[in-house]
């Protein structure tokens, strides 16, 4: 009964404090445990185990077999079909089943985080998930897209009118992903945020879970996808990205028309995300076409968009010349200015940080700047946690900002300069042909040419329209 | 003028343009990989509350990703006082001190108590209906022996790349740990 009184006892101590200390996180035997009379077996505490490293594995290998059975669909059977039902599968594996992670696009950070802070562990699936992908791309082109990423297919199975969204927009939009790529490494390199996780827009929807706001933006990208195709590839990816820098130099890549375009146009008006480049020069007679007239000005115009690309008709030769060597000066500047931005930036981008967050409300509340105190200064303090240690660890962190908000600044300056000079070189193709970078080799164009195999009668009737009268 | 050669990209020109693209972006790759081996660490992941670090503010019940939340209220019950008057149990102002709901601090009657033998109750978890509100928690803690605390309970947890709680909790208590030891458990007679 001694023990029952000093239950009693400590109760007692116990609420005359019940309001108003800190907590002691630590555990402390106040109470000690019990000798049972009766032989009261204590209950074990469950820990059950996570999944085991079959997972990694089976993940891994369905990867690398859906990577390879998406660059054989496109590349040899050139079969939309078949790239759905990819599609369809990749979405229920990939997507529902798995959650949505480790995705490529997210292991952007964990490779980030892992080579800012040798501390950092990266486990080999991530690894694999990252690199299995762009090794794909270099063999095959975007295949990681056609039919693999989970993001990319629940965008794709809800386009149902792609309207075509002009060039310039295209172009214009198609900036945001390398904001969105920058800023998202600079904050996983100083372990502030994980941007593409937070705002991964589709993961809720994967796990039927989530809050209102990732939901809400899931909702939002599907209903905006059914009529601009994969908003999120084309205009956010961070990914598709990195995907576009090495897909022109892919070994095998997908191609419309290995025999000979009729310029019929079928594939540009198929494909849903404006990645077929239009012809600039007239078609040369007897170059296996059958030389079809050249598009009116204003399609011509639309590649580029206004006041950027090549100009059509006598003269325009010597104006683009002068409009690249314009441009090629005014890069530098263009990147001196994105970094000068970059730098003005620094300081809001330096607050992303936690810790740097939280030295500033301690400063603030020390001053009396603010009134009260949050979870986290109120945590500090309770806990005592030193504040040498979190001075250092902000400066460290400020002084990672210091030069990588310039640096992403200058990134953003020297892409946009680079889209401008690719825009006003002369493409000189008499051929529709597949913008590698852009394409996701969805094969929906290479079905629609109507040199397909099965599209005979179209491309008779076709060849038969454009003949002279 | 040459407009008509111009036409027509040299299949030359164009393939080293590829080549040059494909060298750089293996040789990209490589110094990567090189990079990452340095790193790169076999071992498995997984998150795990660090109960010494959690302030049970509550967000674990709201911010999973998973609702109801994948975290849950773990008993260490070698270190429960087995205490009748329990305050992870009791409301501090309860109105009776019997099992009756109004008395209870578990927002969902996730707690069961049962009289072992005088004076001893047990409490026992019952984690299909614990939403991981962590005030159970805070009351063992603050008059208790803090036996009970939070864990990120593997068999529902989905892994993410980046825990939602983690990013939300205010004193960063959520960290990855190896997965072949996934749970950070209180010890009977740790300090
Ligand atoms: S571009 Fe689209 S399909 Fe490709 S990786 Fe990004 S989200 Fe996935
Ligand atoms: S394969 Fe590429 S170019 Fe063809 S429709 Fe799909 S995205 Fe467009
Ligand atoms: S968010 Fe952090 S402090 Fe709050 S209850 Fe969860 S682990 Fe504890
Ligand atoms: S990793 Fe995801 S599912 Fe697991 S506890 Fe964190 S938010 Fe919840
Ligand atoms: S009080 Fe909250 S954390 Fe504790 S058992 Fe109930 S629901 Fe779970």
């Amino acid at each position: 009964m001694k023990s029952a009184i000093g239950h009693w006892f400590g109760w007692g101590l116990g609420a005359a404090f019940w309001i108003g200390l800190p907590v002691p996180t630590g555990a402390m035997q106040r109470f000690p445990p019990p000798q049972f009379e009766t032989d009261h077996a204590l209950p074990v505490t469950t820990t059950p185990p996570p999944d085991g490293p079959w997972r990694d594995v089976l993940d891994v290998a369905v990867l690398a077999g859906a990577l390879g059975l998406a660059a054989w669909l496109v590349l040899v059977r050139r079969s939309r079909r078949g790239v759905l039902a990819l599609v369809v599968f990749s979405l229920i594996y990939f997507g529902f089943w798995r959650g949505g992670c480790v995705c490529p696009i997210g292991a952007i950070q964990n490779v980030t985080a892992a080579l800012a802070d040798p501390g950092h562990a990266l486990p080999l699936v991530v690894a694999a998930f990252f690199l299995l992908p762009l090794l794909a791309t270099i063999m095959f082109g975007r295949v990681y897209c056609a039919g693999v990423c989970p993001l990319g297919a629940i965008q794709d199975v809800v386009v149902i009118k792609p309207l075509r969204v002009p060039m310039w927009l295209e172009h214009a939009l198609g900036m945001l992903a390398y904001v969105y790529l920058g800023a998202a490494v600079l904050f996983a390199a100083t372990g502030s945020a994980w941007i593409i996780c937070e705002y991964d827009p589709f993961v809720g929807l994967f796990r039927m879970s989530g809050t209102t706001f990732m939901l809400g933006l899931g909702a939002v990208f599907l209903l905006a996808g059914m009529f601009f195709a994969r908003p999120y590839c084309r205009w956010l990816c961070p990914y598709g990205v990195l995907m576009s820098w090495i897909a022109p130099g892919a070994v095998w890549q997908p191609r419309i028309d290995p025999v000979g375009c009729i310029q019929c146009q079928l594939c540009r008006d198929g494909c849903p995300i404006n990645a077929i480049d239009v012809p600039d020069v007239p078609s040369p007679a007897g170059s296996g076409g059958t030389g079809g007239p050249m598009l009116p000005g204003p399609e011509a115009g639309l590649r580029a968009g206004p006041g950027v690309g090549p100009g059509v008709g006598p003269g325009a030769h010597r104006r683009d010349r002068r409009r690249m060597a314009v441009l090629l000066i005014a890069a530098p500047m263009v990147i001196s200015i994105g970094a000068l931005l970059g730098h003005g930036l620094t300081p809001a981008l330096t607050r992303m940080n936690e810790r740097v967050r939280l030295a500033d409300r301690l400063l603030a509340e020390d001053m009396g700047w603010v009134e009260g105190h949050t979870d986290a200064t109120a945590a500090f303090r309770s806990r005592g946690d030193s504040r040498t240690e979190l001075a250092t660890e902000t400066k460290r962190i400020t002084s990672i900002y210091a030069w990588g908000g310039p640096l992403l600044g200058g990134f953003i300056g020297l892409v946009l300069a680079a889209k401008l000079i690719q825009q006003a070189r002369r493409r000189r193709s008499d051929e529709f042909v597949i913008h590698q970078p852009r394409c996701v080799a969805c094969a929906r164009c290479l079905a629609l040419c109507p040199h397909h195999p099965g599209n005979e009668a179209r491309l008779v009737e076709l060849t038969r329209e454009k003949e002279p009268l | 003028m040459a407009e008509a050669t111009r036409s027509e990209p040299s299949s030359d020109r164009r393939g080293f343009f590829r080549g040059m693209v494909r060298g750089m972006a293996l040789l990209a790759g490589g110094a990567t990989l090189g990079l990452l081996a340095t790193r790169a660490q076999a071992a498995r992941t997984v998150w795990q509350i660090d109960p010494h670090k959690c302030t049970m503010c509550g967000r674990c019940a709201v911010e999973c990703v998973l609702m109801p939340s994948a975290v849950k209220c773990v008993h260490s019950h070698g270190m429960c006082g087995y205490c009748e008057l329990c305050t992870g149990f009791f409301e501090p102002d309860a109105p009776n001190l019997h099992e009756g709901a109004e008395n209870q601090l578990c927002p969902t009657g996730a707690i069961e108590r049962t009289l072992i033998e005088e004076p001893y109750y047990e409490y026992r978890i019952k984690e299909n209906q614990c939403i991981g509100c962590a005030k159970c928690v805070a009351g063992c803690a603050a008059f208790g022996n803090g036996s009970m605390y939070l864990q990120i309970r593997h068999d529902r947890c989905v892994d993410c790349n980046d825990c939602a709680i983690a990013r939300a909790c205010p004193t960063q208590a959520i960290r990855r740990v190896p997965a072949d030891q996934p749970y950070l458990l209180k010890q009977v007679n740790e300090p």
